[in-house]
């Protein structure tokens, strides 16, 4: 559903990143840093979950069921009398931990797959027709076909969501390793005497990185969109979690008479995807600064 | 260029090869005997050793492979274990929303996203741009569903306007399809008319730097003119491109869409699969779904070749 802006037509070509740089990034770019302090918040909000004014977001209480908002429940109750505003914190946690959790993993592998394929003719040629079938198929299908082979969990959730995204970082990781191996630098280690793995582990990798690094934002973002919307279609994280897609589909059937089941979890995921989304967009304008002036 | 289109037309059937390895094996991975499932709750172990060899289900993963390749290709999709109705009929019978939903899509998203991008280009910098790069990013970060709710909430249960749910065929009348069709399109478009919009206006930004643009400028020429004629044209490429993949990317949306707005379609038909586990309907749907996929990649592909003579393969 979701595709990183990076990964279509525009063929990324991203300068060495300096060290310190990054708060620079934050300090050029305001929306960035808008991004950033919502992102921070809304960690701190999934960490101190218990603190916030917040009731076991599992307490059923029938006789106070579907109450619209008020003082006493900010975000209303849903059909059996849960708390919606404790139930909307702590989906947070399930969100940030699926967005990380599929960011890193798909970033390593796709690291992996990508040097893999830049340098062995025979896996490159194998690997990439492999990829270039899981890219064909549709993100949000591939993870729904996955996560109906297994039981619902949250490991498997993020699994499911990983291979979706591990082609595209692959491929990523694939065209930077072919343009850096013919550059005079990587040649001119070579001539030195440098082995394999010294040149794969000083000179190639540590240029993958930045790239990585934006992409792997982005796909955070697209991660979290991605659990929500297979949750919300009754596939994604088991119902006995709250988390954001969760809790919009038990709203579904009701969203006529209780219209804030929906609201507030939509609205929480919307401004956790943008923070991310802002996150990225400061990160690649400052490392590919020949997108930067056209982006 | 012949050459090329036959070898790009070679070049799609490792891929669809890859789809079609991983589609069966997740039905031969699936938790649970599909013969024991067809057979009922009445039926002896003669009777589910009988359908076994039937359906071929004794037999090696490979000669199965086969077999269900050959079947494909004769348009054989399987049969639905929930309806005991053949998979192609039942795509079949859902096709219409979802093509309908697609292409109104387009008609809403296309004539304004483009214009924002050229607009957002010329003006680089003005408080315009500004807006539509910030309704590209907002395009990015609301998902779908969320959209969906918003519209509802806002057009049919507060102004009242619009139906708030479900499906009329534009052979019931216009109108009805209409007014059942503007929400769900808004809802698919809006992450769509964002990434065209940023596209067009990045692609517009390259050309309107390079010196023919100025030379168009400078002989007098019509903001207009220069803006449709001269640059335009030459930025169609990128934009042609996201416009294709687009077209692509829709079709995963109304898994969604059609989910929120209770339209019977495509994307219903595999919701309601996997809620049932009926495997052979979710293959069928995820065959044709990255066959159409590999097809738009490659007419975009080929499409190069004709509106940009500089590109010669």
């Amino acid at each position: 559903m979701t595709i990183a802006p990076a990964d279509i037509g525009i063929a990324p070509s991203f300068s060495v990143p300096q060290r310190g740089k990054l708060h620079a990034i934050f300090r050029r770019h305001p929306t960035a840093m808008a991004g950033a302090i919502l992102l921070g918040l809304l960690i701190l909000i999934a960490i101190f979950a218990p603190f916030l004014g917040t009731v076991d977001p599992q307490a059923l209480a029938p006789i106070r069921r579907l109450k619209p908002p008020s003082g006493a429940y900010w975000f209303g109750t849903d059909m059996l009398g849960r708390d919606v505003y404790s139930r909307v914190i702590y989906g947070s946690r399930v969100s940030l931990i699926i967005g990380i959790s599929v960011a890193l993993f798909s970033a390593a592998v796709g690291i992996v797959l990508g040097l893999l394929t830049g340098f062995v003719r025979l896996v490159d040629a194998i690997l990439m027709r492999v990829m270039d079938g899981l890219m064909s198929i549709p993100s949000v299908l591939l993870a729904i076909a996955l996560m109906a082979l297994t039981r619902a969990s949250m490991g498997n959730v993020i699994f499911a969501i990983t291979v979706a995204e591990v082609p595209r970082v692959t491929r990523l990781v694939r065209g930077v390793v072919l343009t850096l191996r013919e550059q005079p630098f990587v040649e001119a280690a070579i001539a030195s005497g440098t082995g394999f793995l010294p040149i794969l582990w000083r000179h190639i990798l540590p240029n993958t990185l930045a790239p990585v690094l934006v992409q792997g934002t982005f796909i955070a973002a697209s991660a979290m969109i991605t659990e929500a919307a297979l949750s919300f279609i009754g596939a994604g994280t088991p119902p006995n979690i709250p988390s954001w897609g969760n809790i919009m589909a038990e709203g579904r059937s009701l969203f006529q008479v209780a219209y804030y089941i929906i609201l507030f979890p939509g609205i929480c995921l919307s401004l956790a995807v943008l923070s991310i989304n802002l996150i990225g967009d400061g990160l690649r304008d400052a490392l590919d600064p020949r997108l930067a002036r056209r982006m | 260029m012949f050459a090329y289109i036959v070898r790009r037309m070679l070049a799609t059937i490792p891929v669809m090869g890859v789809v079609a390895i991983f589609v069966f094996s997740l039905l031969y991975l699936s938790p649970g005997d599909p013969a024991v499932i067809i057979a009922g709750d009445t039926a002896t172990l003669e009777d589910i050793a009988r359908i076994r060899e039937k359906l071929g289900l004794d037999q090696s993963f490979y000669v199965q492979f086969g077999r269900w390749v050959w079947n494909l290709l004769h348009g054989d999709l399987g049969i639905s274990i929930f309806t005991n109705l053949p998979v192609m009929t039942l795509i079949k019978q859902r096709i219409e929303p979802t093509v309908a939903l697609t292409i109104c899509t387009l008609l809403v998203t296309i004539p304004v996203a483009i214009p924002l991008g050229v607009i957002a280009a010329w003006k680089a910098g003005s408080w315009i741009d500004r807006v539509v790069m910030v309704f590209a990013v907002a395009g990015f970060s609301i998902p779908g569903f969320v959209l969906a709710y918003i519209l509802i909430f806002t057009f049919s249960i507060g102004l009242d306007l619009l139906p708030v749910q479900g499906y009329t065929s534009i052979r019931d009348g216009f109108g009805p399809f209409l007014s059942h069709m503007v929400l769900p399109s808004v809802t698919l478009g809006l992450f769509y008319a964002a990434l065209v919009a940023r596209i067009t206006r990045a692609s517009m930004l390259d050309v309107l730097s390079q010196d023919y643009v100025r030379t168009a400028q400078a002989k007098g020429l019509s903001n207009r003119e220069v803006l449709i004629g001269h640059a335009l044209k030459n930025a169609a490429v990128p934009i042609a491109t996201i416009i294709g993949i687009g077209i692509a990317l829709l079709i995963s949306g109304v898994v969604i869409t059609e989910t929120v707005f209770a339209i019977p379609g495509i994307g219903r038909l595999v919701v309601d699969a996997i809620l049932r586990r009926d495997y052979p309907i979710i293959q069928g749907v995820i065959l044709m779904f990255s066959a159409w996929y590999v097809l738009v990649n490659l007419a975009v592909d080929i499409s190069y070749t004709l509106f940009d003579p500089r590109i010669r393969y």
